[in-house]
């Protein structure tokens, strides 16, 4: 009998809402906008954690410039706190080595995680989520039954594509879904906002693309700072955030 | 102490169990606990104890019996069969601690001592699993 499921709402039970940052593509920027989404809502003063799931590829360390940081052991894992926020990620096991998991294993880590991780009391835990519609994002949903999720795509066709799937299963699923995010957009095509009202989810708008966005990646303050962040801010207060 | 984390969700499965199962006491909790997670049985057991303490229904003194399972790993591979102990002077203190937390990770840490691929799998022995609850009606 598996007995880490009957302990997972009870280190949930603290946090009042739940947010995944989710796409059906990847390399579209939700690391980017699920760690400037979690230092928007710490600097607003709300008490937020971080949860990277993205277990192939985890980024969100590197955009908040985590260093020798460390999670310590007390009755569980209690994240260490990187810019006022509570950070998890599996880097903090793996060491920035190839992570070669498969299915079944993605869904022992991310078990194990919600098992062992004592987030105490938050008001907003965001989730860094990996690409499309696979193991991690079945086991969100199947475990974390009040999250909400945030979708981002970029201007592109392809990535529509994808993200159309994505959609399509949350609202089949009747998961919130608090909005699309059209981020690095270069022109001013209405594709993107065309192709969301085709669905009952709202378009939340345009993040331009920011060359000088780079030069920020690993410093929290500068990355507060860039017009990328100021056009996520104003996405975000059409959604109460 | 993450064994506390482990031994709280062995409680609650056991407790819910045995409200489905409409117990009016438990008496036996048999907990297999694989080599691959390197559960410091002692403490272990002490978290079990503690947390047993004022449970609905009552958790019998001494209910929770351990038991350990030697690890298997199997490389798809090629097909060599290895343990958690053949290799284990192998990692550092670091990497045993993080097989320790998560113990997929032994798939970033290790390779197949035959062939050197990455892709095995934990076939037994991984963590911790509630096997049996024996009580009264």
């Amino acid at each position: 009998m598996e007995p880490r499921t009957s302990v997972i709402q009870k280190r949930l039970k603290n946090i009042n809402r739940i947010i995944a940052v989710a796409s059906g593509k990847g390399g579209v920027g939700k690391s980017l906008v699920a760690s400037s989404l979690a230092l928007h809502l710490s600097q607003k003063g709300y008490r937020v954690g971080l949860l990277d799931l993205d277990l192939y590829g985890p980024s969100s360390h590197i955009i908040l410039g985590v260093k020798k940081e460390f999670p310590t052991e007390e009755k569980g894992i209690i994240p260490p706190m990187i810019h006022g926020i509570s950070f998890m990620s599996i880097v903090f096991f793996t060491e920035e080595k190839p992570s070669p998991f498969r299915g079944g294993d993605i869904s022992n880590i991310i078990l194990e995680l919600l098992a062992i991780t004592q987030w105490g009391s938050l008001d907003f835990l965001i989730i860094d989520m990996p690409p499309g519609i696979g193991d991690e994002t079945l086991d969100v949903i199947r475990y974390m039954k009040t999250s909400e999720f945030l979708v981002v795509t970029t201007p592109s066709k392809v990535a529509m594509g994808a993200v159309g799937k994505l959609l399509n299963i949350l609202i089949e699923l009747k998961k919130p879904v608090l909005g699309v995010i059209e981020n690095m957009t270069m022109t001013e095509s209405s594709f993107i906002e065309q192709t969301v009202s085709r669905v009952p989810v709202r378009y939340l708008g345009r993040i331009h693309f920011d060359e000088t966005l780079e030069e920020s990646i690993g410093n929290p303050d500068r990355l507060s700072e860039t017009k990328a962040m100021k056009d996520l801010t104003v996405l975000l207060q059409k959604i109460d955030l | 102490m993450h064994e506390w984390a482990l031994a709280e969700s062995i409680v609650m499965a056991t407790i819910e169990e045995a409200q489905k199962e409409k117990l009016k006491t438990i008496t036996q909790v048999t907990v297999h606990i694989g080599e691959l997670q390197q559960i410091e049985k002692e403490i272990f057991l002490f978290a079990l104890n503690e947390l047993a303490k004022s449970q609905k229904p009552p958790i019998k003194k001494d209910a929770f019996q351990l038991k350990t399972d030697k690890s298997t790993l199997t490389c798809k591979n090629c097909g060599e069969t290895w343990s958690y102990s053949d290799m284990k002077k192998k990692f550092n203190e670091t990497e045993s601690e993080s097989i320790h937390f998560i113990p997929e990770v032994v798939f970033v840490h290790a390779r197949c001592p035959q062939c050197g691929s990455p892709d095995f799998e934990i076939t037994k022995g991984r963590g911790v699993v509630l096997s049996s609850i024996k009580g009264v009606r």
